[in-house]
């Protein structure tokens, strides 16, 4: 079977959605020359008035997106660094989002922003190596962190026929995955829809992102000492609580490993949902970034920042100690 | 949920023009009644004063054309020919108002007649209106995107990347810039470096300076911008010198903040744009239009209290196009 990388699922997945409805359109700063590949091939296959590099005015064109999907457009923004978002905030999270909403259901801002490149990417300093998808599932933009290529593409094409606003991060630590996959078998992943990468019955390992190949790994260096299940939960708002119920039911234990900050990131929902409604017979632990952490530019800092295998295999350990 | 049959837009025509100007200003002096009586909440900022911009430029819209509007924007959706009593029921939170109370004064939207919303943020609605007319344009068809925004908004570095993107994609929006002296309290010698027409020159965006007090000035410059981005040749400037008679915000009846002497705001009232679209009509005719908005502005208030209250337990239905559910705050 063919090898699918993580960058050309997406790429694939926009020109498959840009093929299947004309509404469908990209704004985004060098998207025609396709600077980070996702939009690779687009602007020859859909013209100008499809693919359309903006000015270096990420707030306008972001406003303008919204305005265009609220006239029947389906846009697409790549923003190539995460930290972009800071700067796009409001006209995300109290523009797009809230529309709906504010009035009272006459308009829909089907709208997605591809992060393609989140997270750290190795020693590109403090301002390009955020990973910011805490915030969105927080204020309720709908968030989506796939792990695979072949989620990348399926929760991609979901992301682009959804409705309202999306927020789709792949992870700088996934871009360069490949997949052995069908390319036929290719095919949209519902949001709020958790994966299972590997079952097991000691403990659950909750896992953002690139960080799920970091808990399969440990998950088989534990392998005959402690059974680990692994559970993707794909996009983080919806979240697949149900699916998550499920496998603490069957394990009774929680690690999750999410590479944002500490405080108030994702990691600390899910460990608070559990303790509040699912079966625990033992201490919920976290594996993050420090509290209000800022990524430094040396690559031994960098790392130091980032939860790590060995910090994920002990939080397992403990948490198997302690039930 | 009552449906109630949408008014057209401001006719164009002497007469048209006041009646739109009259129904706005007795639309907000009712509007004013109820947050001091309490049953509108959270309070409004009146555009008493400034209806000739609304007036003028919806008069030169057609049906469908869409504006976009600001927090002080009751007179823009009026114009647009939004029904003024599901106007007021949003105003008073009812289930029978525009946005079937989950917008109120600052978020009155009614796509029915091409009004996308009242934006709180200042210039956030700018590049709104210019996507908006992006797509129209693309769609094809001839139709034009009208952005309101103030005095104030010109400092907003958005407005001013959207200013940009209309001029560099040559997309068929009117930018309407209602200059009327104060953002809030501060003056433009207080917050603006240059002009608001000099910003629009720096992106090569036509622009000129109008009467904002007078309904057929403001008609006759947006008559000529609207052709002009109906034709394709791209964005147009309108900035409107107009002057608010009433405070920033109802609030400021209670806080009583001190910017503008008494002297000020008679120099302003002594240019009423209902006297100088009025002075336009024989007497009769005023007579007849100011009896007919009574009535009608009557029966909206009427409406308006009839409404009933949203319940409760639906206050986040249509927090997602798709119908996802959020879950409680408390389980």
């Amino acid at each position: 079977m063919p090898w699918l990388s993580y960058l050309k699922a997406l790429n694939r997945a926009i020109g498959d959605e840009m093929e299947r409805d004309p509404a469908v359109c990209v704004l985004g700063e060098d998207v025609g020359v396709a600077v980070t590949y996702a939009t690779a091939g687009l602007l020859q296959r859909f013209g100008g008035d499809r693919v359309l590099d903006t000015p270096i005015s990420e707030q306008a064109f972001t406003g303008f997106a919204t305005g265009a999907a609220m006239a029947g457009m389906r846009p697409l923004i790549e923003f190539q660094i995460p930290a972009l978002l800071f700067l796009v905030f409001e006209q995300i999270a109290n523009q797009a989002h809230k529309l709906s909403l504010m009035t009272g259901g006459q308009t829909r801002v089907p709208v997605t922003y591809l992060l393609p490149g989140s997270g750290s990417r190795d020693s590109w300093a403090g301002q390009h190596s955020d990973h910011p998808y805490s915030l969105f599932a927080h204020v309720g933009v709908k968030t989506v962190v796939p792990a695979t290529a072949s989620d990348a593409y399926g929760l991609l094409v979901t992301a682009m026929r959804d409705d309202d606003p999306v927020v789709v991060f792949a992870p700088s630590g996934a871009l360069g995955l490949r997949e052995d996959v069908d390319f036929g078998a290719l095919a949209p992943v519902p949001l709020g829809a958790g994966r299972v990468h590997r079952a097991g019955t000691d403990v659950t390992v909750v896992a953002v992102g690139h960080l799920v190949h970091d808990a399969v790994a440990v998950a088989e260096e534990l392998a005959g000492s402690v059974s680990v299940e692994v559970f993707d939960p794909r996009s983080l708002h919806p979240f697949d609580w149900q699916g998550l119920a499920a496998s603490l039911e069957r394990t009774g234990r929680l690690v999750v490993v999410d590479d944002s900050n500490r405080s108030c990131g994702i990691g600390a929902e899910i460990v608070a949902t559990a303790a509040e409604e699912m079966r625990l017979t033992a201490p919920p632990r976290r594996v993050t970034r420090p509290d209000g952490a800022v990524l430094p530019f040396a690559r031994d800092l960098d790392l130091a920042c980032q939860p790590t295998r060995a910090q994920l295999r002990a939080a397992v350990e403990k948490s198997v100690g302690a039930g | 949920m009552a449906r109630r049959p949408a008014v057209t837009g401001p006719a164009a025509d002497p007469a048209g023009l006041y009646r739109t100007v009259a129904l706005i200003r007795g639309f907000e002096q009712r509007a004013v009644e109820l947050v001091r009586t309490g049953v509108i909440r959270g309070g409004i900022h009146p555009c008493t004063g400034q209806e000739a911009v609304a007036v003028g430029t919806c008069a030169a819209l057609r049906p469908d054309d869409v504006i976009t509007s600001t927090h002080r924007g009751h007179g823009h959706v009026l114009a647009k020919g939004a029904d003024p009593a599901r106007m007021m029921a949003e105003l008073a939170g009812r289930t029978t108002g525009l946005n079937k109370g989950r917008g109120g004064s600052m978020h009155a939207a009614d796509f029915s007649v091409g009004v996308l919303g009242a934006d709180a943020i200042v210039g956030a609605a700018v590049p709104i209106a210019t996507g908006a007319a992006w797509a129209m344009r693309r769609a094809g068809g001839d139709r034009v995107a009208l952005a309101y925004f103030g005095d104030g908004a010109v400092s907003q570095g958005v407005v001013l990347e959207a200013f940009n993107l209309a001029a560099l994609w040559q997309v068929p929006v009117v930018l309407v810039c209602e200059n009327n002296g104060f953002a809030t309290s501060m003056r433009p010698e207080q917050t603006m470096a240059g002009t608001v027409t000099g910003r629009a020159a720096a992106f090569g965006i036509p622009a000129e300076t109008v009467d904002g007090m007078d309904p057929q000035a403001v008609l006759d410059a947006a008559t000529a911008a609207v052709a002009r981005a109906r034709s394709g040749a791209g964005p147009y400037l309108l900035e409107c010198v107009t002057r608010r008679f009433d405070a920033h915000h109802t609030w400021e009846h209670t806080a009583r903040p001190r910017y503008r002497t008494d002297a000020e705001v008679a120099a302003a009232r002594s240019r009423d744009p209902l006297d100088i679209q009025g002075a336009r009509i024989p007497a009769a005719t005023r007579a007849a239009i100011d009896a007919e908005t009574a009535g009608v502005l009557d029966e909206a208030v009427r409406f308006a209290l009839a409404g009933p209250h949203p319940d409760p337990a639906g206050a986040l239905d249509h927090l997602y196009s798709t119908g996802l559910r959020p879950r409680a705050g408390v389980l």
